[in-house]
């Protein structure tokens, strides 16, 4: 993963609560078996609207999302975060980001602060009355700067170590097999196992058929 | 220390304590698969060189993607086909266990779990779905994941995680005829809102949750993400114990008896602390409905829609604005008055045998409003076919319902199974998001029960809305089986020896 230290770059102001991963990109997208080219993907239903944020050209190039609340809700998508970063963003702004969407985010080294619902209002004045406004977003000191203007972020200090690190979790996670192994033998012995497989009765399968 | 049920499961999973504010590293007892979350992160291992470390912890399903009609055929569309078959390949080169389309336990990956008597009380359950936590109903710590961590549970078991906040929601007393699990799940998170339970593991207890069955106790679960939260769990009970016993991967002889000991101390403590409750009256309660695009907008059916000006807080005020016009609803309309175009009955979070029956019980010997499409799907090929030795789809069928073959379906639209720009359904599914159901397609979350009634009615209605046959009320339209057809037992088990090639 690549390290990230500081990001400058345009600022997109999303004035919507409650924007959900199928909003972010519906399922319709998700049948793809690749990580990246979901960048047409990005909010689909919304690319079509003239008015869309995305659509004005001074904020076509944007790179650092300011969202409204609870930002990235619903479904498990990873596919949510890949579609963020094809299109070209690093950072998601926000005063509230659903846990799955922000551990997914942390992951694939796109940024997600969470700013204060008063400053996300700041925010989205400056980048509406400045259109194509550049935001600088510090992430070893938590802060985002627009114009004359920074404010603080909070975003937990594992994730931000990892990402300034640009550090894999499995590789981590494997400095400590030996624990792992450990731990596997202390497992009681109902504890399921999933091979060999135990089935009911098999039964042969028809299509079924509306009448 | 006095703990709560999800403390106590979590400790008891601790491979590592993190220090200095790094995660804890958890270990996982079982890994669902399906086929839209994984192909990334089997690609993820090949490029790494990795194995899944444990295949015997792992089981694959096709569900999400999966055509409900001809299913002895090709896949028609190529992406789709792809992805299926993605996941065959990486089955078959990391030896994962797969039940493919066409197997009898092929269906959605949380029906799958419980009926093959994998899903226990006590596991760490992960999925790469976000309605893993159906499977806290059981008394597990259940939780949906992302790509990335799929990837991370495959190559090492294990998954670093931050602590939980821990929420108790009560419900005390008894549902009233007519209301279901599902209603209380809709009052739930209209109450605390689609981000009330963001950073905790709900557990729901209380008299109308115990008084529950195993699989009403699913759906409540199920739709902890919608309330924002990681998890959902209840305490496991006798309802549970009887649910899994003889279940093809249950414990037997004397690890049955080891597992049931230690499952009954895996209830909260009476002293222990939760960082907050929530407590529900059921006898308040009637059926919900939703009637905007997230499922925090959910009303009681006999309330009307909305009007947006009398909303004080600015942003719930423009986010009702907004919905109701996607919706295509006016502001103060009664919710009875709203009419569907389909009724859809599935899913993870309502698919399951006794959704069917409550369903079937409704709707026997009637005829479905004349202009509205009727799906039923079944959320397992295990369910469909018990649902056909109880004759559920002849009822269906003469009712006017499509009878389709079990996965996700129209609960999320990847397969052919959508909605079309504007149509209405209501829905026994979990999320009511803008083109959820298809582009521009509008759905109202209902129960089984408010499905049925609208079935029949054409417009979003409860059972006590219907005219009754002499000697039939409402009460017994519950999920135990039909007149005349007894609850086929779950029977002997069998050991297959699957045949697993090595991986490369």
């Amino acid at each position: 993963m690549e390290k990230f230290t500081t990001h400058t770059g345009v600022g997109v102001p999303l004035r919507r609560s409650n924007v959900d991963t199928d909003q972010i990109i519906p399922a319709v997208y998700l049948k793809r078996v690749t990580r990246t080219g979901f960048e047409d993907a990005l909010f689909a239903a919304w690319r079509g609207d003239p008015s869309f944020v995305l659509n004005q050209e001074a904020y076509s190039a944007g790179s650092v999302l300011v969202a409204g609340p609870d930002f990235g809700t619903g479904s498990s998508r990873e596919h949510a975060v890949w579609a963020l970063k094809d299109y070209g963003f690093r950072v998601v702004l926000s005063s509230r980001f659903a846990d799955i969407f922000r551990g997914n985010s942390g992951k694939q080294g796109l940024v997600t602060g969470v700013v204060s619902p008063e400053d996300i209002e700041i925010l989205w004045k400056i980048l509406e009355t400045k259109p194509g406004t550049e935001v600088t977003v510090d992430l070893d000191a938590k802060t985002a700067t627009a114009d004359d203007v920074t404010v603080p972020f909070q975003i937990d200090d594992y994730t931000r170590w990892r990402l300034m690190e640009g550090l894999d979790d499995i590789g981590l996670t494997l400095q400590n097999e030996a624990d792992i192994t450990a731990f596997e033998q202390t497992r009681a012995a109902w504890r399921p196992k999933t091979l060999p497989a135990k089935h009911l009765p098999s039964v042969e399968i028809e299509a079924a058929r509306p009448v | 220390m006095a703990g709560t049920l999800a403390e106590k499961v979590w400790e008891a999973h601790l491979v590592r304590r993190g220090k200095d504010g790094s995660p804890d590293l958890l270990y996982i007892d079982l890994h669902l698969v399906h086929e839209v979350t994984s192909p990334q992160a089997f690609e993820g291992l090949r490029l790494a060189g990795r194995q899944v470390r444990r295949p015997d912890l792992t089981i694959a399903t096709e569900d999400h993607n999966t055509p409900t009609l001809d299913i002895d055929r090709p896949i028609a569309d190529e992406t789709s086909r792809t992805q299926i078959e993605t996941l065959r390949r990486n089955a078959r080169e990391f030896g994962v266990r797969l039940h493919s389309l066409g197997d009898a336990d092929q269906g959605i990956v949380h029906q799958v779990g419980p009926q093959l008597g994998l899903t226990m009380p006590g596991l760490t359950v992960v999925c790469g779905d976000s309605h893993t936590s159906t499977h806290g109903a059981f008394g597990a710590l259940a939780f949906g994941i992302g790509t990335s961590e799929v990837e991370h549970v495959l190559a090492t078991q294990t998954l670093p995680l931050a602590p939980f906040k821990t929420m108790a929601i009560t419900v005390n007393g008894t549902l009233p005829p007519g209301t279901t699990s599902k209603d209380i799940i809709l009052a739930i998170i209209a109450k605390i809102g689609t981000g009330g339970g963001q950073g905790y593991v709900l557990e729901y207890r209380g008299e109308a949750i115990r008084n529950l069955s195993m699989e009403a106790r699913m759906t409540i679960c199920n739709m902890s993400i919608e309330a924002g939260a990681r998890a959902g769990m209840i305490a496991p009970d006798e309802t549970t114990f009887e649910y899994l016993k003889g279940r093809p991967h249950a414990p037997e002889g004397a690890d049955w008896d080891e597992a049931v000991e230690y499952w009954r101390t895996l209830r909260s403590d009476d002293d222990a602390q939760f960082d907050a409750e929530v407590v529900l009256e059921a006898a308040d309660l009637e059926p919900f409905v939703t009637w905007g695009t997230n499922p925090g907008q959910g009303l009681p059916l006999s309330a009307s829609v909305p009007v947006p000006a009398e909303i004080a807080d600015e942003g719930e005020r423009s986010a009702a604005e907004r919905a109701l016009e996607y919706m295509g609803l006016d502001a103060g309309t009664p919710l009875r008055d709203i009419k569907v175009d389909t009724v859809f009955i599935g899913s993870c979070t309502n698919g399951r045998i006794e959704d069917l029956r409550s369903v079937a019980k409704v709707v026997k010997g009637r005829t479905k409003a004349e202009d509205v499409r009727v799906l039923v799907v079944p959320s397992s090929a295990r369910v469909r076919l018990q649902a056909e030795a109880e004759g559920l789809d002849v009822i269906f069928k003469e009712f006017g319902a499509e009878w389709r073959n079990a996965g996700c379906s129209m609960c999320l639209g990847m397969n052919p199974d959508q909605l079309a720009p504007g149509e209405r359904s209501a829905s026994t599914s979990n999320r009511n998001f803008e083109g959820r159901q298809g582009k521009g397609g509008r759905t109202h979350l209902v129960s089984p029960l408010v499905a049925a009634a609208t079935a029949i009615r054409g417009t979003l209605s409860s059972v006590a809305d219907l005219d009754l046959p002499e000697g039939v009320d409402i009460t017994t339209f519950d999920g135990s089986p039909l007149d005349g057809v007894g609850a086929p037992s779950v029977g002997e088990s069998v050991v297959v020896d699957l045949p697993l090639p090595v991986a490369r």
